[in-house]
């Protein structure tokens, strides 16, 4: 069969701060046939958006395409003229980024920017490309597909603007779609959605795509052939089914295996709550967040507070840390009661509560060493100095698994993973019965986060110290908790032992998050979609993201 | 990165002029307010530049003034960043009805004209040096504020500074320690841009006979001073106003490569 697409041992440039040129991409060769699906799959660095902006013969601001061949149906598209690119760019191949909403002009209607490229070549006239995009609303399931292209991108969703991303791509009728992260952004129990809806559509209009992704679990269920990517060089490629059951390589293997940290969960001793959030009212200004909230914490155990963005799982956060007081209700730590407002609590009860924090690049300051960062902790609440605080932050680091001359290192000399230790070791410097946990591995690539998840765990048990885990990420907390909160809309839909809550009978909601974690195995989605199909049919209480 | 030529061009003439600063009164051939010939003489051997329209060195007094102008308006732009930085941080780290009042009293003072608010003021109070620093500086600090206000924002909201207020550190950690050092770059540019606006604004005046008071020696003044030179094809009063334009010209190819840095390390961090 005649390749659609075949790129041969590409090179790719980026230049260098110091004004070199370096090698991002290191000659990956790939082919793609007709209708076919190819999954790019690897961390941040790898290359794979480089690469699926390739396949558009396009290289980024900063980038340039070195050597090598980018052949779309035998014509060669690495160094042609731009006016041979323009005919092929949003004609022939397309392309779908992470984030619609930065896509879009929120000036102008969804069908006018959804049907301009098609129009612009001359493809379609603009009655024609508007009957076409209607019926592709309807394909990827958009509601009143007749007067959706109507709208304005903000009177969307997150999910169905990125479907109207898709249907952007798909009006010229390309050969190609390349998809960037397109579900990255959205929240689980919306991306199930999306994802099923781009599948189908893909697979009946016949075109070939490349999926670029961080989640080998999401890629699973969308391509038929995968390559791992590591460093701009190809670590394996593959049909879907042998990646996942049989990877030859180790960097394969250990991103089939990531997440399988497990901690059993911890029988509850029956004591005192350590810390005790009391039916919790909490507002930004006059915009209602939480709605009677009541969240309890034992001393060395792990809460995990599970919801999806909007649910006010962050909002917990301030209210805990006093940053924003609640309308009502009351925090308790040790069975007192902690004043509302961070400015009235004693130095000692701030020092038994810490916060880590989702982005670390932005929760140390840039102009302070690894020193500083860490030892004013100790300064400021123990009056630890000189040389004795120098050996404390040594050891603190030694804790969290970095060299002790690593002190000496500003942020930007640091990877992500490191960051993220370095803020660990901060709160562990105060010596806290609490640490807040807010999304601390999300930032991260998957194998780093679960070394930090192991970290923290090793930590828990040497310090006994206890956790207030907040994350929408599901395979963390079955991780690592000892009981779960689920939230949505800023009220507590379920809490309980990880055992409890993880077993059926569940809240259709409970049910709804757990079902929509992509797992790692061929067919989840189908299997997925089946289920709730025959439980709709069988007139049970099926929630879905709409519903919310 | 390494500075292009028009860079180093700047830090020269910056440093010729804080020379002449420095040791202009010292080396000068004559006194500064000394009659030594005649009105507007040629340029000669005595008298290098020429003499002025009383018959005073032009040199001497272009050397005096270098002290004076750029002494009076270092003073000014040191005294408005002073100003402006303690306010414009307090207004962005404390926030709410601080924030509130600060701002809008900064909006007030910059909507009426400076140069008209300067004339007013200094026709009023009586003509001393001090108070011209003072009125410069408050009025440039507005500017500054604004400045400060807005990058320590920026700053103000990153979590590292949440975490220093979890920890509860007080005001000036936050301030020095935390919102501070991430804020210098664009600061610095500022103070080149400043500077040269006190500079200019004090030339200004004191062609309006408003600022340094005669017969001191004074840029501004000595343009006014030999105006009517140019009337007879004479080059005098354009000598002072080329020793304005230069400075004001090497501070910002200084300033301007400042400021590229500053961005481009940002991106890289």
């Amino acid at each position: 069969m005649a390749m659609l697409l075949e790129i041969r041992d590409l090179h790719i440039e980026a230049l260098g701060e110091d004004g070199r040129w370096q090698e991002i991409v290191k000659g990956v060769s790939l082919e793609l046939e007709p209708a076919r699906v190819l999954g790019l799959i690897g961390e941040s660095g790898a290359g794979k958006s480089t690469i699926g902006l390739a396949a558009l013969g396009y290289a980024r601001h900063g980038c340039r395409l070195a050597r090598g061949s980018i052949r779309l149906e035998g014509e060669e598209l690495f160094g042609a003229t731009s006016e041979k690119l323009r005919e092929i760019r949003g004609v022939r191949v397309c392309y779908v980024a992470q984030s619609a909403a930065a896509a879009f002009n929120p000036a102008h209607r969804l069908d006018d920017q959804v049907i301009e490229a098609a129009v612009q070549h001359g493809i379609m006239s603009p009655g024609e490309a508007r009957a076409e995009a209607r019926r592709l609303y309807a394909k990827l399931k958009l509601p009143d597909p007749a007067t959706f292209g109507r709208r304005y991108p903000h009177q969307v969703s997150g999910g169905q603007l990125q479907r109207a991303m898709t249907v952007m791509a798909m009006v010229p009728r390309p050969d190609l779609i390349v998809f960037d992260e397109p579900t990255t952004a959205l929240d689980v129990t919306t991306q199930i959605e999306v994802l099923a809806a781009i599948r189908e559509a893909i697979t009946d209009e016949g075109m070939a795509a490349i999926y670029i992704t961080h989640d080998l679990a999401l890629v699973a269920q969308m391509a038929h052939r995968i390559m791992v990517l590591r460093h701009g060089l190809e670590v394996e490629v593959g049909p879907t089914e042998r990646i996942l059951e049989a990877p030859r390589e180790d960097y394969t293997r250990a991103l089939v295996g990531v997440r399988r940290v497990q901690k059993p969960e911890k029988p509850r001793s029956g004591g005192a709550p350590l810390l005790e959030v009391r039916h919790v009212d909490a507002a930004y200004g006059a915009v209602p967040v939480l709605f009677d909230v009541s969240v309890c914490l034992e001393a060395g155990r792990t809460v995990a507070v599970v919801g999806e963005s909007g649910s006010g799982k962050s909002t917990l956060a301030r209210v805990i840390t006093g940053l924003l007081p609640p309308r009502k209700g009351e925090v308790r730590l040790d069975g007192r009661p902690l004043p509302p407002s961070l400015k009235e609590r004693a130095k000692d009860q701030l020092r038994r509560i810490q916060l880590v924090y989702q982005m670390p690049d932005v929760a140390l300051n840039p102009r302070q060493k690894v020193e500083e960062i860490v030892g004013r902790v100790l300064t400021f609440y123990f009056g630890t100095n000189g040389a004795e605080r120098r050996r404390e932050v040594e050891r603190l680091l030694e804790e969290v698994e970095l060299p002790a001359g690593f002190a000496d290192r500003y942020p930007a000399e640091l990877s992500g993973g490191q960051k993220q230790r370095v803020c660990i070791a901060r709160a562990l410097a105060a010596r806290p019965e609490v640490i807040i946990c807010d999304e601390v591995t999300s930032a991260l690539d998957v194998q780093v986060a679960d070394a930090v998840l192991r970290l923290l765990l090793r930590l828990q048990e040497e310090t006994g110290v206890a956790y207030l885990f907040i994350t929408h990420d599901l395979a963390t907390v079955k991780a690592i908790a000892d009981d779960i909160v689920v939230m949505l809309e800023g009220r507590v839909v379920e809490q309980g032992p990880k055992s409890e809550i993880l077993s059926p009978p569940h809240h259709p909601y409970t049910d709804l998050l757990l079902s929509s974690v992509p797992e790692m195995e061929v067919g989840w989605l189908d299997r997925v979609l089946r289920e709730r199909a025959e439980r709709k049919a069988r007139g049970e209480a099926v929630m879905e993201a709409a519903d919310r | 990165m390494r500075p292009r030529p028009s860079v180093l061009v700047g830090f020269a003439i910056i440093a010729v002029y804080v020379a002449a600063a420095v040791i202009g009164p010292l080396v000068s051939p004559y006194g500064e307010a000394e009659v030594v010939g005649d009105v507007w003489e040629p340029f000669s051997a005595a008298h290098p530049l020429g003499t002025d329209n009383l018959g005073r060195d032009m040199l001497s007094r272009l050397l005096w003034g270098a002290s004076r102008t750029i002494g009076v308006a270092l003073a000014a732009t040191l005294l408005s960043f002073t100003i402006g930085m303690t306010l414009g941080y307090l207004a962005a780290v404390v926030g709410g009805w601080v924030d509130m009042v600060l701002s809008r009293a900064i909006d007030t003072l910059m909507a009426i004209p400076t140069l008209i608010f300067a004339l007013v003021v200094l026709a009023v109070l009586p003509p001393s040096v001090v108070i011209l620093i003072l009125v410069i500086a408050v009025l440039d600090s507005t500017r500054v504020f604004r400045l400060a206000r807005a990058v320590a924002m920026d700053v103000v909201v990153m979590d590292f500074v949440e975490v220093a207020r979890l920890r509860g550190e007080r005001l000036g950690w936050i301030v020095f320690r935390e919102v501070l050092p991430n804020t210098l770059p664009p600061l610095i540019a500022e103070f080149g841009l400043r500077f040269c606006f006190a500079f200019l604004f004090l030339s200004s005046l004191s062609f309006l006979g408003l600022g340094i008071q005669p017969p001191a020696a004074d840029w501004g003044g000595m343009v006014r001073d030999n105006a009517n030179a140019i009337s007879f094809g004479l080059p005098i009063p354009l000598i002072p106003a080329a020793a304005i334009a230069v400075l004001t010209i090497g501070v910002n190819l200084v300033v301007d490569w400042q400021l590229e840095r500053s961005s481009t390390a940002r991106r890289g961090a």
